[in-house]
C-alpha cells in the first residue's frame, strides 16, 4: 500500500512531462484498481485483487498494475481516480458500485485512459466499459439447497445496500427457496455497509434470535460464517471460499473469479484492439464458481448441481416466468425469461419476499 | 436462553469495544490530552491480539498482547505531544492513519484463518442468579475489565487524590504545574492508560466478538468512541449508559428489520446514532455541570517553563 502510493506520488509528478501515449497497442501496460474494501477482506476486494494478481502472473513484464484500498464510494473515490488517470494508468478498473458516476465523470477528461467500472449501467463515453457477473445464477442455486436444508422453513438475508445486484440476488434466492417450498419464508436485514465484521455478526445474530436456521449474505466479510458456525446454524460463503471460518457450516460459496476477465482487457489495451463492452457473464464463462457442495446430503447435492449444470448450460435461466412482483401483479408471463437490461435495473421484489425494499 | 437473554448478549457484546476505548480516552481527555488516535491504537490492538494468539495458542495472552500494543503506539503519541511537544490532533489523526496501515501489514499473514476466542468464564455462585447470572456474571474477561474500569475510574478521578491531580492537569497545567504536580508525567500515564484501554477493545473485536483478523475491522468504532466522550461531558457513567444505549439501539433496529417492521432501513441504520446524541445532550443539558466537567486545557500542549 505504501508502495504503491510512493509510485502514485512520483508517477504524479512526472505526469506533466510524460502524458500517456496512447498508439496502436503498447509494449508495456499500466492497470489500476479501485476496491472499496481493504484487499484482506477476504471478500469482495480480496477476489478483485486475487484478479490482479492472476493477471499479473499471466502477462508478466508487460503489465504494471497499482491499487488504493478502502476508497469510500461517492466525492472521494473520484479524487482517487482521477489521481490514477494522471499518474499514467492506461487502464483503471472500479470495482464498486458506487463508483459508477465518478469513473464517468473522470473518464471525460481522461479520453485517452480506459476505464471498467465493476456492477455498473453507466457507460457516458465511449473509454467506459461495464464488467459484472451474474452472481444471481449462483444465488438461485443456494436458495434451493437453503429451502432443502432448513428445519424452520425460513432464511436469513444480510444485505447491503439496495442497488439492482442486491436485489437480483435476493430475488433469485426466494426463486430458488420457492422452487422447493412454495411457503419459504425470507427474512432480509439491510446493513447500509459492505463491511464491518460487528455489524454484520450482529445482523447474523438477529436472524438466528428470529428463528432462521440458513443465512446468506450480500456483505464482505467472513463474521456471518462465523456466528452461524457458532450457533450450529448453516450458512453460505460470498465471494471467496470461507469454509476455513465454518468446516461444518459451509453449504457452498458463490466465487467469483475476476482473473480471466482482468487478463482479456488488459491483453486488448497491449493489442490496440480494447473497445467499449458491456460484459456480463456468468457460470458459463467461467465467471460465477460454486464452491464444493458440503455439510448436506447426497440428494441435495445432486440436486444443486443439477440445476448449477443447467444454468451454465443455458437451459434454465432462474428469471424464467410465471413470476409475480411482490405485490402480486404478473412481472413475467409463463415461459418469458427476464432481459438483461430490465435485470440491470431490477428494483422491485419478487412475491413472497417479507421486507420492504428500501428505496 | 430464551429470546430476551440472547438479545441483551448480543447488545453486550456490541457495547464492549465502545466503552473500554471510550472510558480509556475519557482519562486521557480528562488530563488535557486530545488523541484522536483511538480508531489506530484499536486496530493495532485487534491485529495484535488475533497474532498473539494464533502464535501461542492462548486467547488469554492475545487479550494481554492487544492491550500492550495498544499501550506501546499510544507511547508514539506521548513522546510526540508531550515530549516534543506536537500538535495533539494532527498527532491523534496520523497515529490512526498509521495504525490502520501498520495493522494490515501484520495481519496479512492471518487473514483467512480463523480464530481463537476467548472462552466466557462463569463466576461462582453468581452466574447461577437466574436470568441475571447468565447475563451478567457468565462473560469473557474483558467484559468484567470494562466494567471494572468504569467503577475504578469513577473513583479514581473523584475519590483519590491522584484523581484530582489529574483533573486539575486537565483544567490548568499551567496553575498545576506552579503547585509542583508532575504535569508531564501524569498525562504519559494516561495516555498509556487510554492506550492500553482501546487496544484492548480492539482485542475484544478479533477475539471475542468476531474472532477473525480483517484489515479495518475496527469499522469506524474508535470515532463513535470518541464521540461518547464529548457527548457524556466526561463523566465515567455516562459513557457506560452511552455505549449500552448506542449497543441497544443498534442491534434493536436489526430485530425491527428481521421482524419486517417496514420502517426505512437508512432510517433504522442511523438511529444508534441520534438516539445516542439525543439521549445525551438532553442529560448534560445543565450547562453549568457541563462546564465543569469539561477539561478547560484540553489539546492544548504544555511546555514547562524552564
Amino acid at each position: 500500500m505504501k508502495k504503491t502510493l510512493l509510485l502514485l506520488a512520483a508517477a504524479t509528478a512526472l505526469a506533466g512531462i510524460a502524458a500517456p501515449a496512447q498508439a496502436e497497442g503498447m509494449d508495456k501496460v499500466k492497470a489500476c484498481f479501485v476496491y472499496v474494501g481493504p484487499v484482506g477482506d477476504f471478500g469482495w476486494s480480496y477476489q478483485h485483487d486475487q484478479g490482479r494478481k492472476y493477471a499479473e502472473e499471466k502477462l508478466g513484464d508487460k503489465l504494471e498494475t497499482a491499487y488504493l484500498e478502502s476508497v469510500p464510494e461517492g466525492a472521494d473515490s473520484e479524487r482517487a481516480i482521477e489521481r490514477f488517470a494522471r499518474s499514467g494508468c492506461n487502464i483503471i478498473f472500479t470495482t464498486s458500485f458506487g463508483y459508477m458516476d465518478p469513473t464517468n465523470k473522470v473518464a471525460k477528461d481522461f479520453p485517452d485512459v480506459k476505464f471498467e467500472h465493476a456492477t455498473g449501467y453507466k457507460t457516458e463515453h465511449p473509454n467506459v466499459s461495464t464488467y459484472d457477473s451474474k452472481f444471481f445464477q449462483g444465488r438461485y442455486v443456494i436458495g434451493q439447497i437453503a429451502a432443502k436444508m432448513s428445519e424452520t422453513g425460513m432464511a436469513g438475508y444480510i444485505a447491503s445496500f439496495p442497488i439492482p445486484e442486491v436485489v437480483q440476488g435476493i430475488n433469485s434466492f426466494m426463486l430458488g427457496a420457492q422452487s422447493i417450498n412454495p411457503d419459504f419464508k425470507l427474512k432480509v436485514v439491510w446493513v447500509n455497509t459492505w463491511f464491518d465484521p460487528g455489524k454484520e455478526a450482529d445482523a447474523a445474530k438477529a436472524l438466528l434470535d428470529q428463528g432462521v436456521d440458513v443465512l446468506t449474505q450480500h456483505t464482505d466479510s467472513t463474521a456471518p460464517m462465523q456466528v452461524a458456525a457458532e450457533r450450529g446454524a448453516h450458512a453460505f460463503g460470498q465471494a471467496s471460499d470461507m469454509i476455513a471460518f465454518g468446516p461444518e457450516t459451509q453449504l457452498t460459496a458463490i466465487i467469483d473469479d475476476w482473473g480471466p476477465y482482468y487478463v482479456e482487457r488488459i491483453s486488448a489495451v497491449l493489442d490496440g484492439t480494447w473497445e467499449q463492452s458491456r460484459t456480463w457473464d456468468g457460470m458459463a464463462e467461467g465467471h460465477v464458481v460454486m464452491a464444493p457442495y458440503t455439510n448436506m446430503p447426497d440428494d441435495v447435492k445432486a440436486m444443486a448441481e443439477e440445476t448449477e449444470a443447467k444454468i451454465t448450460s443455458g437451459e434454465f435461466h432462474p428469471f424464467t416466468g410465471p413470476i409475480m412482483k411482490q405485490d402480486g401483479s404478473e412481472w413475467l408471463a409463463e415461459g418469458a425469461v427476464a432481459e438483461d437490461g430490465e435485470l440491470a435495473g431490477l428494483n422491485f421484489y419478487v412475491k413472497g419476499i417479507d421486507d420492504q425494499l428500501p428505496q | 436462553m430464551d429470546m430476551t437473554q440472547a438479545i441483551i448478549l448480543t447488545i453486550m457484546t456490541a457495547a464492549t469495544p465502545l466503552l473500554l476505548a471510550a472510558i480509556g480516552e475519557l482519562v486521557v481527555e480528562r488530563s488535557g490530552v486530545l488523541n484522536l488516535g483511538v480508531e489506530g491504537m484499536m486496530v493495532m490492538g485487534a491485529v495484535c491480539a488475533f497474532a498473539i494468539a494464533q502464535l501461542t495458542g492462548s486467547a488469554g495472552l492475545g487479550a494481554i498482547g492487544g492491550m500492550l500494543a495498544g499501550l506501546l503506539f499510544s507511547l508514539l503519541f506521548g513522546f510526540l505531544t508531550l515530549t516534543l511537544v506536537a500538535n495533539q490532533v494532527a498527532t491523534g489523526l496520523a497515529l490512526t492513519i498509521l495504525g490502520l496501515g501498520l495493522s494490515g501489514m501484520i495481519g496479512e499473514a492471518f487473514i483467512g484463518l480463523p480464530g481463537l476466542k476467548l472462552v466466557a468464564v462463569p463466576l461462582p455462585l453468581l452466574s447461577d442468579i437466574p436470568f441475571l447470572g447468565r447475563i451478567l456474571f457468565n462473560q469473557d474477561p474483558i467484559f468484567y475489565t470494562s466494567i471494572l474500569a468504569v467503577i475504578g475510574v469513577n473513583w479514581f478521578l473523584f475519590k483519590s487524590r491522584a484523581g484530582l491531580r489529574l483533573r486539575a492537569i486537565g483544567d490548568s497545567h499551567t496553575s498545576a504545574h506552579a503547585l509542583g504536580v508532575k504535569v508531564v508525567r501524569t498525562r504519559y500515564l494516561a495516555v498509556m492508560f487510554g492506550g492500553a484501554c482501546a487496544g484492548l477493545a480492539g482485542a475484544h473485536l478479533s477475539i471475542v466478538y468476531t474472532p477473525q483478523w480483517v484489515e479495518n475491522m475496527t469499522a469506524g468504532r474508535g470515532w463513535i468512541a470518541l464521540a461518547l466522550v464529548v457527548f457524556a461531558s466526561w463523566r465515567p457513567t455516562r459513557v457506560l449508559a452511552g455505549a449500552y444505549l448506542f449497543g441497544a439501539v443498534s442491534i434493536g433496529q436489526l430485530h425491527a428489520q428481521a421482524l419486517g417492521l417496514g420502517i426505512p432501513s437508512q432510517l433504522l441504520s442511523a438511529l444508534p446514532y441520534l438516539a445516542t446524541i439525543a439521549v445525551l445532550v438532553v442529560i448534560s443539558l445543565n450547562r453549568r455541570m457541563t462546564l465543569i466537567n469539561t477539561p478547560a486545557s484540553l489539546g492544548k500542549s504544555f511546555v514547562p517553563e524552564r
